[in-house]
């Protein structure tokens, strides 16, 4: 009781503004439920075969759909993630920037329109092309479903914990008679039945548009703070890092890479020589994890040709290169303009300084009070509708690799009925959508960050080497796409079990546990090798080849004939 | 959607491995692998070195170049315009060299096969 009386009394001072923001907050958080929810319905009217259902009936223009890929990419992690790792540690924060934006070029050199010429609605599709359906489609349906529930996974706990601080909710305070463990509790249930809303009914058409509708709001929320930081600052971008720097107490090392990756421990070879391996290893699997993500990887089936695929591509560069410039303005923004301390005291891994930096700039720009909290709200509700946008992309993925691959092709060896079939990928969204909610209430608790890490780093080690040999190497076959796949999948996930973000740490998942022998956080540099490694092993000990099969894909994949 | 109309006297998979076999083909193998290849080989090793930089030469990353502005910044940026550049080359690369022959072929394999479907009929197409 006392303990409520002095947090209620800690907080007076700030209530008025941040009930005001609390309430715009929600406000505005409704109308694009509202807006999106109208849109799902309406995209659910369009929603009649299977290829609507799967690939928006494949009718979207290049730069519609770089728009969606820009939406269903820049995840939580992305907007709020990079900001807060900028805002604390400074430079390292750009590191990921780029990793994510580079990877990009693997997408559009040698995935992209090849994919999109020879596959229909799954990553499967393509790997399945030359082989036999059963195995290769149930390694990727186990490859995708894993990969996106551990993204899925990162974002649900991510939009849970936020939720509380972005409304304000702090322990020992209570929002609608909920404290803050029930509001995360509550939020994650609110996300996941959206997102499921968002896939069952409106299927990819609907998803689509959301992702199209979040992409805009988070590139004019990220650009408006973007121009009034750096106005705040007569365009001087060296005034600003220099502020930033001196506000920090690092001094330049906070321009510098270093204080968050790489790390280099004093008088301990050994630490310093892991984690610097540590951060080669994250960057390789970030720049090798995006053309193998499957949620992205269907996006280049919404589109008619492979030149709108290539399109999609270019725009989505343009794009999302322009917001990680953003973040960077961001994030140096919240250490100068908010602080060190103002950030860690609200979250501790920096998740709100996108936020608060808004509310600062709200002050300082709209006028006191009032425009702090508008601005507050506004990001807020950007927040969510990122977070939103990526949930139902991934959900859309796993249940279409579910349905199409693994109920179709598997179970029912390709001869189900179309209305079947997207009967099937409908209650697989709902099936994996409860999951994923259930999952995330049991770890909300927990330190699940790294899983968006160890989603990149599946990706580059598993589906990354099988989709390249498919396209690109004649004697690839059954064998050595299954090798590939499970190697790359089994060692990922196997050595980041056994590492110090699982247990065997204060920050790890499990902290009061002790299993890890692995000394890397990043699994990347291993297993992205051992996947490459099995998938040539696997193909070389065994016979199979199909060489028509095979001329059939390249011609296809390359020129576009008897495309879907 | 059926094949009985004139059509040459090879099955599908024939006339794919036909065209994979011919000359036109071959060169359009060429100029897209001629291309991407070198290309991804070159933007990894250049970002590759970016990160190694990054975790061992700290000293040299951290040189101040103008004010604030340090070595790692302007290396990261030139990341992100080496980023645009390639991307540009590629979209410049694949209109030029690469949609014509690619054109052509499906042109010819279509109307071999007829199964000619442009972009507003594929709707109907796939159902």
């Amino acid at each position: 009781m006392s303990r409520d009386v002095l947090a209620g009394f800690t907080l007076a001072a700030e209530a008025g503004s941040s009930n005001t923001a609390r309430t715009l907050t929600i406000t505005l958080f409704l109308v694009f439920v509202a807006v999106t929810l109208a849109i799902t319905i309406w995209a659910s009217r369009q929603t009649k075969t299977a290829t609507d259902y799967y690939a928006g009936g494949r009718s979207f223009s290049g730069f519609q759909n770089g728009m969606a890929i820009g939406g269903d990419y820049m995840s939580a992690a992305s907007f709020l993630g990079i900001a807060g790792i900028i805002a604390l540690y400074g430079y390292d924060g750009f590191l990921y920037s780029i990793g994510f934006l580079v990877a990009w070029l693997v997408a559009l050199l040698l995935v992209a329109e090849l994919l999109r010429n020879s596959g229909r609605y799954t990553m499967a599709d393509v790997l399945a092309f030359r082989m036999r359906q059963k195995p290769v489609r149930t390694a990727a349906a186990v490859s995708t479903i894993t990969v996106s529930i551990f993204y899925l996974l990162a974002q649900m706990v991510g939009a849970g914990a936020l939720v509380a601080l972005l409304l304000g909710i702090r322990p020992g305070t209570t929002f609608l008679g909920m404290d803050a463990d029930a509001a995360k509790i509550a939020t994650i249930i609110m996300v996941g039945a959206l997102m499921i809303i968002y896939v069952t009914v409106g299927g990819m058409k609907g998803t689509t548009y959301v992702q199209i509708v979040k992409a805009f709001l988070l590139m004019s929320g990220a650009l408006v703070m973007t121009i009034l930081v750096l106005a705040h600052y007569k365009f001087n971008l060296s005034t600003l890092l220099g502020d930033a720097a001196n506000a920090s107490g690092k001094g330049s090392a906070f321009l510098e890479p270093g204080l968050r990756y790489g790390v280099e421990v004093a008088g301990d070879a050994t630490k310093t020589f892991y984690n610097k391996v540590d951060l080669l290893s994250l960057g390789i699997a970030l720049v090798l994890g995006t053309a193998g993500l499957p949620h992205i990887l269907i996006r280049f089936y919404t589109v008619p040709t492979a030149k709108a695929a290539r399109k999609s591509v270019l725009w989505a560069i343009g794009i999302i290169g322009t917001f990680y410039l953003f973040t960077l303005a961001l994030g140096f923004g919240a250490a100068a303009l908010v602080g060190r301390e103002a950030i860690t005291a609200q979250d501790a891994a920096g998740n709100t300084a996108a936020p608060q930096l808004a509310e600062a700039l709200g002050v300082d720009f709209l006028g006191g009070d009032v425009g702090g909290a508008a601005m507050l709200a506004v990001i807020a509700a950007v927040a969510f509708a990122t977070i939103l946008a990526v949930v139902a992309g991934l959900t859309l993925a796993s249940s279409s690799s579910l349905a199409h691959d693994f109920y179709a092709n598997v179970i029912k060896g390709g001869q189900a009925s179309e209305r079947q079939e997207v009967n099937v990928a409908r209650i697989s969204a709902l099936v994996i959508g409860a999951i994923s909610i259930v999952l995330s209430i049991f770890a909300q608790n927990l330190n699940v960050a790294f899983l968006v890490a160890l989603a990149f780093a599946v990706a580059a080690s598993g589906n990354l080497p099988a989709i390249l040999y498919s396209l690109f190497w004649k004697r690839f076959n059954t064998s050595g796409a299954v090798w590939a796949i499970y190697g790359g999948l089994i060692s990922a996930v196997g050595l980041v079990f056994f590492s110090p973000v699982v247990s065997g740490a204060p920050t790890a998942m499990f902290p009061d546990n002790d299993w890890q022998w692995f000394p890397l956080s990043n699994p990347g540099i291993i297993s992205i090798p051992i996947g490459f490694l099995c998938g040539w092993i696997g193909t070389i000990i065994s016979k199979e080849t199909d060489e028509e099969k095979y001329a059939e894909l390249e011609v296809r994949s390359l020129t576009g004939a008897g495309a879907h | 959607m059926s094949t009985d109309t004139p059509a040459p006297a090879s099955t599908p998979a024939e006339r794919y491995v036909a065209a994979q076999r011919s000359d036109e083909f071959a060169g359009l193998r060429k100029a897209l692998r001629g291309f991407v290849f070198p290309m991804t080989v070159a933007f990894f090793l250049w970002y590759a070195l970016y990160v190694i930089l990054s975790a061992y030469a700290r000293g040299f990353m951290g040189t101040k170049l103008v004010g604030n502005i340090n070595v790692a910044l302007v290396f990261g940026l030139l990341q992100f315009v080496s980023t645009f550049l390639i991307a540009w080359l590629y979209s410049r690369h694949a209109e030029r060299k690469l949609d014509p022959i690619a054109d052509k072929i499906r042109e010819e394999l279509s109307g071999a096969t007829d199964e000619q479907k442009t972009d507003e009929q594929k709707e109907e197409a796939t159902s």
